[in-house]
């Protein structure tokens, strides 16, 4: 047996270990924590996959920016985990009912009747100099070109509609204004008042 | 001359909306409060000149471009040109709505720009990642621009719910479209049109299939994905759910054909029942809880939600004749939405919303030309002769009864008679009840004249429909 089917199996079980402990846990902050561990577990099947690209940017923005981001707003939420956890027991059957549902069809759908060797060749291997994200890159901006752009316009109206909804300029506002501050002028600030000499009492 | 510039040419009307938004955008950040009119103007401006293009670069040929992302035909065209026109109407109409209230003047033209840009990618999308991606442009802009009145708490729950909900029919959509990819190894539509009939009793291009409807489903606000069209369209401002309820209909027709008919045309039997089904409870729901509704905008949105299973009677019967009627169907549901959101804007003054059906109480007496307008665009929707929407129904009908569907047709025709009770009620308060408030209405020129053509249009084309109609046969060749 090689090291790869070692590395698959290792990491599938971290994956799924992982995942359901995202769902387990108490600590809303661990269950977060574990959720990284799960990206960072799928980004390594994805290498094994020879998807390096995929994987370098599961971990950088999912990772790096996404679940950092998700970590800050979990703590600065004061959550009440006993109200939380509230029917639990109650709503278990239920869940339990459409996971075993969302299972079977999975398995009925994707599993390996559709999708198997049978019906799909494996895909060719390449060699170690073969570089997935070059070739991404060169069908990205040339095949992929008009997508690109549209996706690149999609990034301009969530940046137009974030500050749309956010950015507000209220009168009572108070803020420092340095531009002002360092412009200011000598009469700004000292207001000299002539007045007649007035003898000591 | 080099390829690609026959491509740009190809897509010329979508560079130059891209361009003159982004300067609608910039200018609106310099111009002051006081001189907002100018970013009306451009935003109007650039509307007209993708028009203008869209006429001047028309090759009247299928051609594609952009590797088979992206395809311009007639049946595009003609969509696009409706899509442009309807916004145009929808920008003026909104106009001094907007301005007498507190709701982002610039952000609101130039998230509408952005949302026809969306419209017009889904019109000529020939792949599943431009559906998506035209989709999800237009869906960002229209999720921000219910969020933009953002002291209305109403507003920010239905841009949550729609958020939230279009998030997860996107998803949805996403799921169904890389089960088709997975079978079909293409995400061209033209490819996956020729390959699908090999894969006919595949469980998962059924599955996909499924996914792929319950999305247009959910864009069309068709039962039983529709929770969010009334909660949407009811908390929204009013100019809002003018521009959501008109122009993206015409985009989500443009996506079920680009998705239905030219990907996956060959599994036609199997979506048919699909539809059948969607149509029956979108006609049945949309119609009767219509009646319920004391909330105009609360209405006319489950009365889009019964027209819109009408228009569905016309793709089911999958004949070329059935597409032109839906699509004939769409134009003209579009004419008549735009009048009808209209009046309620025409309606609603400085700081009153005429959202309750009890405004419209004796309109005759105080403004007896503005309730003739709404008397013909309400006759129009609940399909009475000879206003164009009689002509829509009929059409419709008929493609449904050549494919020997006779009992549907039947059920049709109850329903819209079902619906004629709350279209005529509007009629009842505008004729026969005396006026609440006797202020005669405020309204500015270019709208009444505007309003005046747009309810005027409703009963002359309707007079002589053929005009629309040629134009909705002739983009679907017969097969």
């Amino acid at each position: 047996m090689g090291i790869e089917p070692i590395l698959f199996y290792s990491f599938a079980t971290v994956l799924l270990v992982s995942a359901s402990a995202v769902i387990t846990v108490r600590n809303p902050v661990r269950a977060a924590l574990f959720l990284v561990l799960t990206f960072f577990a799928s980004a390594a099947l994805w290498l094994l996959l020879e998807a390096e690209f995929l994987a370098v940017a599961l971990v950088l923005v999912y990772v790096g920016a996404v679940m950092v981001l998700f970590l800050f707003v979990v703590m600065m939420l004061d959550i009440n985990l006993a109200r939380l956890r509230e029917g639990f027991i109650k709503f278990l059957p239920v869940g339990l009912l459409i996971a075993v549902v969302m299972v079977a069809v999975l398995v009925l759908v994707v599993g390996p009747e559709q999708f198997g060797l049978a019906k799909f060749a494996e895909p060719a291997r390449h060699n170690a100099d073969y570089s997935n994200s070059r070739e991404l890159g060169l069908i990205l901006y040339t095949v992929y070109v008009y997508p690109f752009e549209i996706a690149a316009v999609i990034l301009l109206v969530a940046i137009v509609a974030a500050i749309a909804l956010t950015l507000r300029h209220r009168p009572t506002t108070k803020y420092q204004n340095s531009t002002e501050q360092i412009a200011v002028q000598r009469n700004q600030r000292l207001r000299i008042v002539e007045m007649p000499s007035e003898e000591r009492k | 001359m080099p390829l690609i510039f026959t491509q740009l040419q190809l897509a010329l009307p979508e560079i130059v909306l891209l361009g003159s938004t982004c300067l609608v955008l910039i200018v609106d950040l310099f111009v002051s409060e006081r001189s907002r009119g100018i970013t009306y103007i451009l935003a109007q401006m650039a509307l007209l000149a993708v028009f203008i293009t869209l006429l001047a670069t028309s090759v009247g040929k299928t051609s594609d471009a952009f590797s088979h992302t992206f395809v311009r035909d007639a049946l595009g065209d003609t969509l696009k040109l409706f899509v442009a026109l309807s916004c145009s109407v929808v920008f003026l109409y909104a106009k001094n709505y907007l301005k007498t209230r507190d709701i982002p003047f610039g952000e609101f033209y130039v998230l509408g720009l952005f949302g026809v840009l969306g419209m017009m990618i889904l019109i000529s999308a020939a792949s599943l990642l431009t559906v998506y991606l035209g989709l999800e442009l237009l869906s960002l802009s229209m999720y921000a621009m219910v969020a933009l009145q953002r002291d209305s708490v109403t507003a920010s729950e239905s841009a949550m719910k729609y958020f939230v909900l279009g998030a997860i029919a996107s998803g949805m959509l996403l799921y169904g479209m890389s089960m088709i990819y997975g079978m079909t190894g293409s995400l061209e539509l033209a490819t996956i049109n020729t390959k699908v009939l090999e894969h006919q009793h595949d469980i998962v291009m059924m599955f996909g299939l499924v996914f792929v409807l319950v999305g247009i489903a959910f864009k069309f606000g068709a039962v039983p994905f529709h929770m969010w069209v009334p909660d949407v369209y009811q908390g929204s401002a009013t100019a809002v759910t003018l521009y959501i309820g008109t122009a993206p209909k015409i985009a989500a027709f443009a996506m079920l054909i680009r998705l239905l008919v030219d990907g996956l045309l060959g599994l036609q039997s199997e979506w048919r029942d699909i539809v059948i089904v969607i149509a029956i409870a979108s006609m049945a729901i949309g119609n009767v809880v219509a009646i319920a509704q004391s909330n105009i905008k609360r209405m006319l949105a489950y009365s889009t939600i019964s027209h819109v299973g009408f228009l569905m009677l016309g793709v089911l019967a999958g004949t070329p004749e059935g597409f032109a009627s839906a699509m004939f169907y769409t134009l003209v549901y579009t004419l008549t939405a735009l009048g009808s959101f209209g009046m309620v804007i025409l309606m609603s003054g400085y700081g009153f919303e005429a959202e309750h059906l009890d405004s419209f109480k004796g309109l005759n007496q105080r403004s007896p030309w503005f309730a003739f307008i709404m008397l013909i665009l309400m006759f129009s929707m609940a399909g009475v002769p000879p206003f164009l929407g009689f002509f829509a129904k009929f059409m419709v009908l008929k493609s449904v009864v050549a494919i020997d569907l006779v009992w549907l047709a039947a059920l049709a025709v109850v329903f819209s008679i079902v619906g004629a009770f709350y279209y005529l009620r509007i009629v009842k308060l505008m004729y026969f009840d005396t006026a609440q408030d006797s202020h005669s209405l405020e309204i500015s020129t270019d709208m009444r004249l505007l309003m005046s053509v747009n309810g005027l249009l409703v009963l002359l084309l309707g007079l002589k429909p053929d005009w629309i109609l040629d134009l909705c046969i002739r983009v679907f060749p017969l097969a």
